[in-house]
């Protein structure tokens, strides 16, 4: 088990830079996970870590050891493929061997470590196949078989869930999972599935164009995304966006206010200290849409932060465990998410609470976190 | 109407319209039958003239259902029919144009698959481009290379051997060969590759492997290609060889033009079959792949 | 895209690992080479020729054009190259309309297709050689099928294609298109059998009839595969020698010369090879012309359905 440690990481193809100085620093036994939208260079950084990809500028070691320029064979890493990659014309077995048997381990060393991958993976049945006599969902684990049979470094995953349908990536998801927390490997793992992220990883790096927009606890990445960008990538259905000018309300506490439905102007009062940080005239007010729900004067005595608004429900999506809405806010659609007992309906005009105390703001121009 | 005249109504047109489908068929399978007659015509012909008599040859024509029957046409075309003052009959030519045919083959296609694997699995910068000007291989008429393979087959001392024909066919043949590889094994998923080398694996052994144990269907595809084509190439065979050193193209032209035989249908004829065998066994037994070599090859 | 790992060097790689590093091209190294001296040197080469008052051996002494001039005022030249074009038109449209008509009858569900195809398509596994020889029999006044039909009692039937110096290029005409109609057909099954079948159910809901289906719907739908049989059976004209060097030698007298006849028998009959040279040279440039453009839209079009995708 060891550390993995990349500084200012770069890549170029011909002209184009792929990756614009990368940072990150995974403690050994951490399960690291890279995501962002296709394109933001997360494979490239994958590849680079398993060394199918060059470097063009900074380093990255494995424990200590530099390995900018170590074949891949030579790092001790184990890598699962999206594609899974299993061998087509070899058994499950000699898939499982392949790797120790290019490294000249011995017969009855190979025997017994597939013997142990086996039982662990539950695929014992399966050895004497060839990849194309498998289901999806054992290609899966045969792929994470001869990954685990050696003991390697590192264990790289790029995408591994993506090509299974949703409801065995759900279990595959809690058995990667529990099979990190028994084996303990350092482990990065690159998906653009930030609920795979959330649940899987210690930490993750959100990337996007060829940097890392934030890297921390998938907790702190959700609640106090770095920038806007990290805002809308993580959470689903996405962080409300809301241009707001900075002001006071009535009580003459700061608040932020913004042109309502009806052309009136709604106003929210700010939580806490946070208004204390605002060197702008204007913000962008972001609200997960968890934190947007139907007014009661009950849930505001419990919860001082709740600030009120009034806005027409244009449509509302049932999807059986909760309710999701859209209500109008001036000129923008605005979503939250309803308990369905008490769910809007189309059309009528609901009193929403905002819960201001998780409220993040945004400077319009930088676009990064107050 | 009533429910009994809708239901006559109906069956006349489904009368009319069975009528109309059989006459189709009929259309359909006699067409097929008269092309079919005309594309077999000339083999049966040869194959019947092989074992007539050339008596009853001349009275009856080439063209004629055989009346006579005799085994010695084909062991003279073999071994004893006389071209130009030797009489050895064609044995010789035909082993000639199997120890070209054979090693060239096997040779240009290994050649093939282990550029193919490279240009595919290992590129580099500027790879694309060397394999678009390989490809310029494929187009180049023969006749542009004849004065300078007369030139180095003669310095290298392989003129008229077939060692000098195996050398101008293996690389003309590496074209053909490297293009059809490289199109099959880009199809291959680069993460095998990549998979390969996490385990350990180098160039040599992802080869061995990896990609030759999926290489069948395209390495047979150009084996019949090239065995085919180098069997029945005439130019380089007729041009660089003479004599007993020809290949059995070029053999077969000099037997059949030879003015001082009076036409000895029979002879030729097996001697022609003798010369179309191979080519005709590989098609019948690899036709599948044979076509796929050509629709392949059409696709460049 | 796999790449081949370049060194980032903070350590300098052993020997051994360079040697690893560097298989890849050095396995490419040997058939690069010899492509190279083949496809460039040879065309160099041959061009220089060309250019020399090269005859009986190569000499290198620089002429300029006139071998090009004397080429070009040579009647068996002009012979050549006017067969060439009478050849290679009904020839291409020959092969391609029995290849397609075969085709379809094979699409209409027919019994037997493997053995149809297999018939229809032998002729190109059997070399020219063989075709020539045979079909030159076949064309004998003497032994043929003009014996054939005076048998059967039309004894003033004259056929006598081959023997005629005005109708000799009809009968290389009709063998070539006996010999390669078979792969035009390949070629367009393999088309029809790419369309997408939704596409002929919806033609057949619309009402078209069989006939209006293949002809507004799934042939515009191969139109692709029509030019590329096309330029692969110009390329077969230009080329063509063992055919008409088995079926008629060029002759009667020299009305069947074609361009690849009239370069062997320039290099190697009558000792010119500055003009053989000039020969060779011209029927390159016969397939440059067809082939360049061709492989400009090639690209093009790949680059079209590239930008569709």
């Amino acid at each position: 088990m060891s550390s993995l440690t990349i500084r200012n990481l770069r890549k170029s193809f011909g002209s184009v830079e792929v990756l614009k100085g990368i940072d990150i620093e995974a403690k050994a036994g951490e399960f690291i996970a890279l995501v962002g939208p296709s394109g933001c260079g997360k494979s490239t950084l994958l590849a680079m870590i398993a060394g199918l990809e060059s470097v063009s500028e900074g380093e990255i070691r494995i424990g200590d050891r530099l390995v900018n320029s170590v074949a891949p064979k030579d790092r001790d890493i184990a890598m699962v493929f999206q594609s899974y990659a299993l061998y087509p014309t070899m058994t499950v077995r000699e898939n499982i061997t392949f790797g120790m048997e290019s490294r000249g381990v011995p017969r009855p060393q190979r025997d017994e470590a597939v013997k142990r991958v086996a039982a662990l993976l539950q695929i014992e049945p399966l050895l004497g196949r060839k990849p194309g006599q498998l289901s999806g969902g054992q290609r899966q684990r045969v792929a994470m078989g001869r990954a685990l049979v050696r003991d390697p470094k590192l264990f790289l995953f790029d995408e591994p869930l993506s090509n299974l349908d949703a409801k065995l990536r759900v279990d595959m998801r809690s058995e990667i999972k529990k099979l990190h927390h028994r084996v303990g490997k350092t482990t990065i793992y690159v998906t653009h599935d930030q609920v795979e992220a959330m649940t899987l990883a210690s930490r993750i790096a959100v990337m996007h164009q060829g940097q890392v927009q934030q890297f921390d606890e998938p907790q702190a990445v959700y609640d106090r995304p770095a920038n806007m960008f990290v805002a809308g990538f993580m959470g689903s259905p996405a962080m409300n966006f809301i241009q707001t000018e900075v002001g006071t309300d009535t009580d003459g506490r700061p608040a932020v206010s913004f042109k309502a439905a009806g052309g009136g102007t709604a106003t929210l009062a700010l939580h806490n200290g946070i208004a204390g940080q605002i060197s702008t005239r204007n913000v962008i007010l972001g609200i997960r849409p968890e934190h947007i729900f139907r007014y009661s004067p009950e849930l505001k005595a419990a919860k001082p932060s709740i600030a009120k608004v009034e806005a027409p429900v244009e449509m509302v999506e049932p999807t059986g465990a909760e309710t999701i809405g859209f209500m109008r806010f001036g000129d923008l659609e605005v979503v939250g998410r309803f308990d369905p007992d008490e769910a809007p309906r189309m059309g009528e005009t609901i009193t929403l609470g905002v819960d201001m105390s998780h409220a993040c703001l945004f400077d319009p121009i930088t676009k990064n976190l107050i | 109407m009533t429910d009994a005249t809708i239901a006559a109504v109906h069956d006349r047109e489904a009368a009319i319209a069975g009528r109309r489908h059989l006459a189709s068929r009929t259309i359909i399978y006699a067409l097929l039958t008269f092309f079919a007659l005309i594309y077999l015509a000339p083999l049966v012909i040869l194959v019947f003239n092989s074992f007539r008599e050339q008596p009853e040859i001349a009275q009856n024509g080439l063209i004629a259902f055989p009346r006579s029957f005799q085994l010695s046409a084909w062991a003279d075309a073999w071994s004893t029919y006389c071209i130009g003052g030797t009489c050895e009959g064609m044995r010789r030519n035909f082993l000639n144009s199997l120890w070209m045919a054979v090693p060239a083959t096997v040779l240009s296609t290994a050649l093939g698959a282990l550029n193919g694997y490279v240009l595919s699995k290992w590129r580099f910068r500027g790879s694309e481009t060397l394999f678009t000007l390989m490809l310029l291989g494929v187009f180049m008429p023969g006749q542009i290379a004849l004065m300078p393979w007369a030139f180095i087959l003669g310095k290298l001392g392989l003129t008229n051997s077939t060692y000098g024909l195996i050398l101008v066919h293996v690389i003309q043949g590496i074209s053909f060969t490297t293009l059809f590889c490289r199109n099959y094994y880009v199809s291959i998923p680069d993460d095998l590759i990549k998979a390969a080398r996490i385990d350990g694996a180098g160039f040599w052994r992802i080869f061995r492997k990896i990609i030759l144990p999926l290489s069948p269907p395209i390495l047979i595809v150009t084996v019949i290609w090239q065995f085919t084509g180098i069997w029945n190439e005439y130019l380089f065979g007729v041009v660089f060889t003479s004599g007993r050193e020809q290949p059995i193209t070029a053999a077969l032209v000099a037997l059949t033009a030879s003015g001082t035989n009076v036409r000895a249908y029979d002879v030729m004829s097996a001697a022609v079959l003798i010369g179309a065998l191979p080519p005709l066994l590989v098609y019948f037994f690899g036709g599948k792949y044979f076509v796929r070599g050509l629709t392949q090859g059409a696709i460049k | 895209m796999s790449t081949a790992e370049v060194d980032g060097g903070q350590v300098g790689p052993t020997w051994r690992e360079r040697l690893t590093k560097a298989s890849p091209v050095l396995v490419l190294v040997p058939s690069l080479a010899a492509s190279f001296i083949y496809i460039f040197v040879f065309t160099i080469w041959t061009l220089y020729i060309s250019l020399s008052n090269s005859s009986l051996l190569p000499s290198y002494d620089f002429v300029g054009l006139s071998n090009y001039v004397s080429l070009w005022s040579n009647r068996r030249w002009n012979i050549a190259y006017s067969n060439l074009f009478l050849f290679s038109a009904f020839y291409i449209v020959g092969a391609m309309a029995i290849g397609l008509l075969l085709a379809i009858l094979i699409d209409q569900r027919v019994r037997g297709e493997a053995m149809w195809r297999t018939i229809f398509l032998y002729p190109l596994a059997v070399s020219f050689i063989v075709t020539g020889t045979v079909w030159s029999w076949l064309y004998n006044p003497v032994d043929g099928i003009q014996m054939l039909v005076r048998g059967l009692g039309w004894t003033d039937f004259n056929f006598a294609l081959a023997s005629d110096r005005n109708t000799a290029i009809y009968a290389i005409i009709i063998t070539g298109i006996w010999q390669s109609s078979g792969f035009a057909m390949a070629l367009f099954l393999a088309g029809l059998r790419s369309v997408d079948p939704d596409l002929v159910k919806a033609a057949q809901i619309d009402g078209a009839s069989t006939f209006r289906t293949y002809r507004k719907v799934i042939l515009p739908v191969i139109a692709p595969i029509f030019l590329a049989v096309a330029v692969i059976q110009i390329q077969f004209a230009i080329k063509t020698f063992d055919l008409v060097a088995a079926l008629t030698r060029g002759g009667p007298g020299i009305s069947t010369t074609f361009p690849a006849i009239y370069v062997y028998d320039l290099m190697f009959q009558r000792g010119q090879i500055g003009e053989g040279a000039a020969a060779a040279m011209m029927m390159l440039a016969a397939l440059a012309v067809v082939l360049v453009p061709y492989s400009f839209y090639v690209v093009w079009r790949r680059r079209k359905e590239n930008r569709h995708d």
